[in-house]
């Protein structure tokens, strides 16, 4: 399998604060990639990077070669890197499918083969039923998951996915996690930031520890959480042994 | 593909047309002048407060300066034909085109700005461009310009025996933004406009351009209601600084929208159709003394902001 995104010696500071500090990772095309770490950690910062939503002091971000770092948001969606937010975005004025329209129209020109888009996306994402209901009734579930409806349209390489999970009751999550497997089987690559490690452990591939801003380690999720430098960076020194 | 939105603005055009027929016989049987004369207030205003809505509404940019492109619309066209001999019917073309420029001017510093910030800035600009013209010879200054008569034609666009000519030509201009309205909303610029307006970052994660996004709904916006200076120019024979740019017809520009509902294709109709006859009423029974028209003019705003701030249209149950 061949590296879709590098990250290399990336840092970014804001004020005297340094929220990344030389960052360096590659994922691979069709993983899901877990982005960890305590908070405060610099995981948004790196989606925000990554994303094109802030530009690096320093380093640079590729995706499939291509430097994306500093090309703003909106060439970066076209180069095929789609996001969700922590706090949930949604275009409450409009309705579900016209939210996730926005997003098909990233690659569509005409409003006719969009909506086609929209239509399928949302048949994928499970949110046919609410295609037609004001974006502003949605569920915090079905907002998740219209986030990622949304993302989808524009039909990305590399989804990146920040804390899509949390808040959610087991049954939801579950629900989410067969969605974010489906989204891997169509062939996209997926980051994901998250703090409910049963959930997420078993659904990554790989995972990045950050710590203070720093890549802690990297690995097999079932080999960090016994690493007494991750235990530490979580739960303090006194439960590394 | 039918879905909803097919659906709706189907719906949409079937109403459009309707409403389109009734304006069209409306006149035929009104001898009165004076209601004739307010019916084709209404209509064109009704054409404004849409051009204006292409930007303040659907894209969320609160313009309080379009006065100005109303007020370069009018001069344009009327000056042309003073001086060039061409006829307004092209002049407003022209009319609208410097306009739309202008309308790009502004946009370019005043885009920077956002929320409050931008509509402040717009007061700004178009109380410049209104001292600008009020001290400016070659625009007749604060004398204003007169359109002689040349004799009544459709070339001239003067008419003195009847008021239907203008009552059609409003009439056109205000469908014409309407169904701009109607194509721009189901187009890739009209969801731009809308997300960006509910959402700006989480609309630029969806490559929306922002910025070339609103220079768009700024040009459209200002071309359309610099055709409806133009033709209010031929329609009253007279302009001045005062009575085509002045700060109070941004104002009346702005308003039928946002009583009607902002960023909505009904709005501005419903608007005009209640805030021009209202003004005019009012103005002509109380003899605007001691300000009473305005008060009641305010109430209505103060009124509707308080109770439907969604505006009226949000009374019909449709949800735009």
């Amino acid at each position: 399998m061949s590296v879709l995104l590098e990250v290399k010696d990336v840092s970014k500071s804001f004020g005297g604060v340094a929220a990344n500090v030389d960052i360096s990772f590659d994922v691979t095309e069709g993983e899901i990639l877990g982005l960890i770490g305590p908070n405060g950690a610099g995981k948004t910062s790196l989606f925000n990077a990554i994303s094109g939503d802030v530009t690096p002091d320093k380093g640079e971000i590729r995706l499939s070669g291509v430097r994306v770092s500093g090309t703003g948001p909106v060439a970066c969606a076209r180069a095929g890197i789609a996001r969700t937010f922590q706090v949930v975005r949604s275009f409450d004025s409009m309705t579900v499918r016209e939210n996730v329209m926005v997003g098909a129209f990233c690659r569509h020109t005409r409003a006719a083969t969009a909506m086609a888009e929209a239509e399928r996306v949302l048949d994928f994402a499970g949110l046919a039923a609410q295609a037609d209901r004001p974006a502003h009734s949605l569920t915090p579930p079905e907002k998740r998951r219209l986030e990622i409806a949304r993302a989808l349209a524009t039909e990305p390489k590399l989804l990146l996915l920040d804390e899509m999970l949390t808040g959610l009751t087991p049954t939801e999550a579950g629900a989410g996690v067969q969605l974010i497997r489906d989204v891997r089987a169509q062939g996209i690559t997926i980051i994901m930031v998250e703090h409910v490690m049963e959930i997420l452990l078993p659904l990554i591939d790989r995972a990045v520890v950050l710590n203070l801003g720093r890549v802690l380690t990297s690995g097999l999720p079932g080999d960090l959480v016994q690493d007494p430098a991750v235990i530490s960076a979580y739960l303090g020194d006194r439960y590394a042994q | 593909m039918t879905n909803a939105i097919t659906r709706r603005r189907r719906l949409e055009l079937v109403v459009g047309a309707v409403v389109l027929a009734i304006l069209a016989v409306l006149p035929l049987p009104i001898r009165d002048v004076y209601t004739q004369n307010l019916i084709i207030l209404t209509i064109l205003y009704a054409g404004l407060a849409q051009a204006w809505n292409i930007l303040g509404g659907y894209c969320g940019q609160i313009s309080l300066g379009h006065g100005l492109y109303f007020g370069i619309g009018a001069y344009v066209s009327t000056m042309l034909f003073v001086d060039a001999g061409i006829s307004p019917l092209l002049g407003m073309f022209a009319a609208g085109a410097i306009a739309s420029l202008v309308a790009l001017l502004v946009g370019w510093p005043c885009f920077r700005l956002s929320g409050h910030y931008y509509a402040i800035a717009t007061v700004v600009v178009g109380e410049i461009g209104h001292l600008l013209f009020l001290n400016w010879d070659f625009v007749g200054a604060a004398t204003g310009l007169y359109v002689p008569f040349h004799g009544q034609s459709w070339m001239n666009l003067q008419f003195r025996t009847s008021k239907l000519p203008f009552h059609y030509l409003a009439l056109v201009f205000a469908a014409a933004t309407w169904i701009v309205a109607w194509v721009l909303e189901g187009s890739r610029w009209g969801y731009s406009w809308r997300a960006m307006r509910d959402d700006v970052i989480a609309a630029r994660s969806l490559a929306v351009r922002v910025f070339p996004s609103k220079m768009a709904a700024s040009a459209i916006s200002g071309f359309f209601t610099g055709l409806g200076g133009a033709i209010f120019a031929q329609y009253v024979g007279y302009i001045d600084p005062d009575s085509v740019m002045a700060a109070n017809i941004s104002i009346l520009i702005a308003l039928p929208a946002v009583l009607g509902g902002v960023g909505t294709l009904w709005g501005p109709l419903i608007g005009a159709a209640i805030l021009i006859p209202t003004s005019e009423l009012t103005r002509s029974y109380l003899g605007g003394a001691g300000g009473v028209d305005l008060m009641i003019y305010g109430a209505l705003i103060v009124g509707v902001a308080l109770l439907r701030p969604a505006g009226l249209v949000s009374l019909l149950g449709a949800r735009r």
